[in-house]
């Protein structure tokens, strides 16, 4: 592949991961390319995301792509060549027992020192080594990096790397964090190394595709992990930020009221008669009064708690803001979100209050809906805006539609966020269709959507 | 991949930086500690003479790097700084009203016809009734410039319109007078807190640089520069707090601006040990909600006196 074509492909790969790479920005990075010096793989990668990145939470596919596209290395290096001990990689089983702890050693030496080069090389090994999955053709091999982890069990080492940095005067706290925070990145320099693997053997747009993941505030809410929510968790409060600095901008656009005759005849006075300079009569700006009614069931507890930080965070734009949660039993939460409160505190008091949503513990729509209207008669009246979140998912229950469409016809506006795609409402125990009938169903999978949906209604 | 020497045949009309290195170097002789990345794209901005937007928290040192970038080489810094509702007067250029008006004043005593209404209108759209602001001005310095328009996120969308002739073409279009292109490019640097997504157009143009919290080491390395009087040990003890506040879920956490306050602190104080007492009582210095300051006192475990 020449470097034309793997700048192409790179570029192809970038827009398929969601990065708007335009042709000049395209021509811009290879004039960068032409600028610098190509002996440090970190000098390319920089100029590369200094034309082609212009958004910050864009950089971790940037860099996912990048590692697939402009390898750390290829096969198993020039090192590796040199010693010369690979000559008959099928002979035998590589990983037999010695090996491994010899390996193990090396490792554990390594992290102790924290040398991220020896790390990197042993990560290699490891996949080299524990990693391989032989194909019975050529194409058909590949790698693994579970497999190289599994033997490797780097886990393991967690509780001596825990004594050795005791020793070196840390705390216990930081000691274990520390730690913690090393095994981590072996375990993504060995993921990384498979998937470079894999790119040399069947082509990098087959791993591009594949492995890349989409971008936070893309990212579905369903498919999150736990440090993928804790990112999320740490966005939602500049959105908050972006979104209140949106809405100002566009209220003070909309300021000019209509014609104030009287000022302007005033103001003529001092022109002679002539109407210079016309007045207006400020707008009343409208603010909703919003009243959210989640569901805090499993399946949907980390979109409730997204909604119901970003809400929060702007209350401000609105002029009251009650939440509610239900499992199968309604609980008022507008409490827990004080303003200036901790948001550590607020998902902690926010757990709390999910078991007193819940009665029997299976989620109820039907039920959750009658008691809301039987407990809290008072939360929806004309002025008031109503926010439903949920999957719609009763387990089959009873739905009270007549209830909620009542709710509905008392509220000023009403909608419900669902966190699921469109593709599978409606289907299984979900009564996305039924509800969706009554009221306007919006897809809300993403922080993305959250953001603009929350500036609609806003 | 041969190892190609940079640049080599390339006119280059100014001179910025030499390589990335020399840019790290020259920076850093101008007070403002850079990495790699930093460095690498300052220096092509310089190269490929395109704006250079950069990116980051509040006080990371966005606005400083222009200045040091001026600093560097010597260039005068000229700064736009940007507000809801700075306009196309105060940012470009605008006529100087009055001084037509005492024109046309002057001029109406004598002569009279046609001849004479040609000659005001032609003499009153001159350069000398022409009062240049910012934009305008870096673009026709002959001398090396550096134009800094600082907070763009902060202006409307039609001050983006404006900007995105500038920074394009170098140049800028005055209905009465013509086009007036820069003899000599300035080094455009644009600094954005994200409170608002630029347009498209905008970034297209632009290099992009993100600056973040830079790691312990480095750190240690501005404060110390900083604040010259600081002791090794104090300066070590601040930076581990520092990095640690960072880690913890704060709603704003502390810049290195903020750290660098906080050596200066210690410094009035006269404060040889950073010990927890100390960092309990001077934590307003870095963190400014009441809520991030008692978290950080719970998940640090400080004692309060």
């Amino acid at each position: 592949m020449s470097l034309l074509d793997t700048h192409i492909g790179f570029v192809e790969a970038l827009r398929a991961a969601g990065l708007s790479v335009s042709l000049a920005e395209g021509l811009d990075a290879i004039s960068a390319l032409e600028q610098v010096s190509w002996h440090d793989r970190e000098t390319v990668r920089a100029a590369y995301a200094a034309t082609l990145v212009k958004r910050q939470p864009q950089r971790v596919t940037f860099d996912a792509v990048f590692d697939i596209y402009y390898p750390r290395l290829v096969g198993d290096g020039v090192a590796r060549e040199r010693d010369g001990d690979e000559s008959e990689p099928a002979a035998g089983p590589r990983d037999t027992g010695p090996d491994l702890e010899r390996f193990r050693e090396a490792l554990a030496e390594a992290l102790a020192s924290g040398d991220q080069q020896t790390l990197q090389d042993l990560a290699a090994e490891a996949v080299a080594r524990f990693g391989a999955m032989p194909g019975r053709g050529p194409g058909l091999s590949s790698w693994s990096a579970y497999t190289s982890l599994q033997r490797v069990s780097p886990a393991e080492l967690v509780d001596r790397l825990v004594q050795g940095l005791l020793a070196e005067g840390l705390d216990a706290d930081r000691a274990q964090r520390t730690a913690g925070r090393r095994i981590g990145d072996f375990t993504r320099m060995v993921e990384g190394d498979a998937r470079r693997r894999i790119a040399e053997e069947k082509g990098p747009e087959h791993v591009a595709g594949v492995t890349v993941r989409p971008t936070i505030d893309r990212l579905d809410f369903t498919a999150a992990r736990r440090s993928d929510l804790e990112e999320m968790r740490r966005e939602v409060y500049p959105l908050a930020r972006r979104l209140a600095a949106r809405l100002t901008k566009e209220q003070h656009a909309r300021r000019r009221g209509p014609l104030d005759v009287r000022r302007t005849v005033r103001a003529s006075i001092a022109t002679g008669g002539v109407p210079l300079t016309t007045h207006h009569r400020p707008r009343r700006p409208h603010r909703t009064e919003l009243v959210v009614l989640c569901d805090v069931s499993g399946s949907v507890a980390n979109f409730a708690q997204f909604t119901l930080m970003l809400v929060f965070a702007l209350r401000e734009a609105f002029s009251g803001v009650r939440a509610f949660t239900f499992v199968d039993d309604v609980a008022e939460v507008s409490d827990v979100f004080r303003p200036g409160a901790d948001v550590a505190e607020v998902m902690e008091s926010l757990a709390a209050s999910m078991s007193q949503a819940a009665m029997f513990g299976r989620t109820n729509y039907g039920r959750a809906l009658t008691r809301f209207a039987e407990e809290h008669p008072d939360a929806i009246g004309p002025r008031s805006s109503l926010l439903v979140l949920g999957d719609g998912r009763s387990n089959y229950s009873d739905l009270a539609l007549p209830v909620l469409a009542d709710l509905a016809g008392r509220a000023r506006h009403a909608w419900w966020l669902n966190p699921e795609h469109p593709r599978h409402w409606a289907t299984g125990d979900s009564a996305a269709d039924q509800y969706g009938a009554i009221v306007p169903m919006v897809e809300c999978r993403n922080l993305a959507q959250l953001g603009e949906f929350v500036h609609a209604i806003a | 991949m041969a190892a190609a020497e940079p640049g080599e045949g390339y006119p280059r009309r100014v001179t910025w930086f030499a390589s990335p290195a020399d840019a790290a170097t020259r920076l850093r002789e101008a007070g403002y500690l850079t990495d790699d990345a930093t460095a690498l794209t300052a220096y092509l901005a310089g190269a490929l003479e395109k704006p250079l937007l950069v990116e980051g928290p509040a006080g990371v040192g966005k606005t400083e790097l222009a200045k040091a970038v001026a600093r560097a080489t010597g260039a005068e810094l000229v700064r736009l700084q940007c507000y809801e509702g700075l306009d196309e007067a105060r940012a470009l250029y605008e006529w100087n009203y009055k001084k037509q008006l005492l024109r046309i004043q002057a001029s109406s005593g004598r002569g009279s016809g046609q001849d004479s209404w040609s000659e005001t209108h032609d003499d009153i759209f001159t350069e000398e009734f022409l009062l240049t602001r910012p934009l305008l001005g870096a673009i026709r310095r002959e001398e090396p410039t550096v134009l800094l328009v600082d907070e763009v996120d902060k202006t409307d969308i039609e001050v983006e319109g404006l900007l995105l002739e500038v920074l394009s073409d170098f140049q800028v279009t005055i209905p009465e007078l013509g086009t007036v292109t820069a003899t000599r490019r300035p080094f455009v640097v644009l600094t954005s807190n994200a409170s608002r997504e630029l347009s498209e157009a905008v970034k297209r143009r632009c290099l992009f640089l993100h600056l973040d919290y830079p790691d312990a080491e480095r750190e240690r390395a501005i404060v110390t520069s900083q604040v010259p009087g600081l002791d090794d040990k104090v300066a070590a003890q601040l930076v581990d707090v520092v990095v640690r506040l960072r880690e913890l879920e704060l709603k704003k956490a502390p810049s290195i601006a903020e750290s660098v306050d906080w050596a200066r602190t210690l410094i009035a104080l006269q404060i040889g040990d950073l010990d927890e007492a100390t960092v309990a009582r001077t934590l307003g210095v870095v963190l400014k909600h009441a809520s991030d300051q008692r978290r950080a006192v719970k998940e640090l475990k400080l004692a309060t006196a």
